[in-house]
């Protein structure tokens, strides 16, 4: 459905994207992180159609982007980076305007802006001006707009930038929901988010493309991944101890948490809940940690810049 | 044509849902009739026709279009909504014509509420009505072209203020090309041929056959020319961003 070949821009001397190549199917939900400047943005406008790449291409649904733009573009959605919105217009106004310019039958514009302000509970705010609405009407608005024509490609620059938590959960469930019959490019440095909702993940930094993998395979790199953390009453005594395991790789002490580090491919927990029992701890709690994406995160995009 | 219609709407729903419209609509005609009576003389001649009416135009047009045009481009630029319409499947084409178009019909508007000028006129004498047609014609023409180099100034800047002046300079130096002042400025390196050519653009002889009752195909055909010359600068302006 989208398949990304040797994409790469270059704005003057600065190369703010480089040869990325990648291949998505339908049912895909990819997000796509890195820091702020990595290039993520500036993926997503060559992606949409905004910036002409200055070398390689996209073929989206079989329309290349630099050659039959216009085809291309009728297949996408689109939330560019911040929303951007006719603000002077009513929501229903600005609704109906896009539907008209992508081209929904004329007669089923006022019934499909009806429905898609029905899913996006869009529709208490239907007749006011877009500039008096708050944040999250606004995103949703934008969310709206990118997918009235229903759309097989969904391209969400930062689709829950500046909501509230309960706000960033209804667009999750609500991208969750479409999931299945789209292929959708979340772009975005919160990478709870991630986790959360994608089954595909690739991290940028610099412009280039450093990690290609599913969330749970990130997990994996992380140092964290099957390590095992405790709350424990004297941790300084049980920490020396831990150390001595030998499926211990390290141990490593915050506030009152305990984390053993488990040497290659090691299994710990059943060693370190054995051993507690055994010396008759005082155990708050025990944990297998799955990795933490923080952490993979850092470790990948710090180790490009040095 | 049936996306130009639809950006132009949408161009125009905003242009009502601002206060441009109502400050627009009613500054033009104030100032065109102000201009006709206090300076132009428009009772104290004694003759019906609108002649102080229309003289004043190109000169009220050079603050008020750069005013209406300064927004076309920059606005969307700086509101990010830019990315958001050319994301549309929409040639820049219809884009930049579908703007342009929103803006002159509004114009045209502004013109078609000074018709009580006309009206009264015919009341206080015999007036030459096609004269009066012709000259309407001629200055929503002329309006139109400075309308056009405006949307170019637009797209080049994304700052508003910017657009305003440039575009101001850009009619003024246009409108004033055939005064022996600019003309000079060129004779120095110029052969008489160019000389010509360029006294031949001013925007304000070529509407002072209009002004006389005369609708001159090629007249008018300069004005689309003109008009189209510049839709094209800003097509290419817009497409020169996104290749940059």
């Amino acid at each position: 459905m989208l398949e990304v070949q040797g994409l790469s821009k270059s704005f003057g001397r600065i190369q703010a994207v480089k040869n990325l190549n990648f291949k998505l199917d339908k049912g895909t939900v990819l997000g796509f992180l890195g820091p702020n400047g990595a290039g993520k943005t500036t993926t997503m406008r060559m992606l949409s159609g905004y910036l002409e790449p200055s070398a390689g291409s996209a073929i989206i649904m079989g329309h290349d982007i630099c050659k039959d733009s216009l085809s291309a573009r009728k297949c996408i959605g689109y939330l560019p980076e911040g929303a951007p919105l006719y603000a002077e217009l009513s929501v229903r106004q600005f609704l109906v305007f896009i539907a008209r310019v992508r081209e929904v039958p004329k007669h089923s514009i006022n019934s499909s802006v009806a429905e898609i302000m029905e899913r996006l509970y869009l529709t208490e705010v239907a007749e006011q001006s877009i500039e008096t609405l708050s944040k999250g009407f606004r995103r949703r608005v934008g969310l709206a707009q990118a997918l009235i024509h229903d759309p097989a490609v969904l391209l969400l620059d930062e689709p829950t930038d500046g909501l509230d938590p309960n706000q960033k959960r209804e667009v999750r469930r609500l991208i969750q929901a479409m999931s299945s019959e789209k292929l959708i490019i979340i772009s975005t440095h919160i990478l709870e988010e991630v986790s959360a909702l994608c089954n595909r993940a690739m991290i940028i930094a610099n412009g280039q493309l450093l990690a290609d993998d599913t969330p749970l395979g990130l997990l994996h790199q992380s140092r964290y991944h099957q390590a095992v953390t405790l709350r424990v009453d004297d941790p300084q005594a049980i920490a020396s101890a831990l150390s001595n395991l030998p499926q211990a790789a390290r141990v490593e002490l915050r506030h009152q948490e305990l984390t053993v580090f488990p040497i290659d491919g090691a299994q710990l927990l059943p060693e370190v809940s054995k051993l507690a029992e055994q010396e008759g701890w005082q155990v708050h709690s025990i944990r297998q940690e799955e990795g933490r994406l923080d952490d993979v995160f850092r470790k990948i995009t710090t180790e490009v810049q040095a | 044509m049936r996306l130009v219609a639809v950006i132009c709407r949408r161009e125009l729903l905003a242009y009502f849902s601002t206060p441009i419209a109502f400050v627009f609509l009613l500054v033009f005609p104030l100032l065109a009739a102000a201009f006709a009576f206090y300076l132009g003389g428009f009772y104290e001649r004694g003759i019906a026709d609108l002649q102080p009416f229309f003289q004043f135009h190109p000169w009220i047009y050079l603050f008020l279009v750069p005013a209406l045009s300064m927004r076309l481009w920059a606005e969307e630029r700086h509101s990010g909504t830019l990315e958001l319409l050319l994301t549309l499947p929409i040639t820049y084409w219809q884009a930049v014509l579908g703007k342009f178009l929103a803006a002159w019909l509004f114009l045209g508007m502004a013109l078609l509420l000074t018709i009580p000028m006309w009206l009264t006129v015919n009341y206080l004498g015999v007036a030459d009505n096609g004269r009066i047609f012709s000259s309407y014609l001629g200055s929503w023409l002329l309006a139109g072209s400075m309308l056009a180099i405006g949307s170019c100034m637009s797209a080049l800047s994304r700052n508003q203020i910017v657009a305003f002046i440039f575009t101001l300079l850009a009619c003024f130096s246009l409108m004033l090309t055939s005064l022996p002042m600019i003309l000079n400025l060129f004779r120095g390196w110029l052969s008489q041929f160019w000389v010509d050519a360029v006294s031949r653009l001013s925007l304000i002889s070529h509407f002072g056959g209009f002004q006389r009752g005369v609708i001159d195909w090629l007249e008018v055909l300069f004005f689309v020319l003109m008009i189209g010359f510049w839709l094209f600068a800003s097509v290419q302006v817009l497409n020169n961003r996104r290749t940059r």
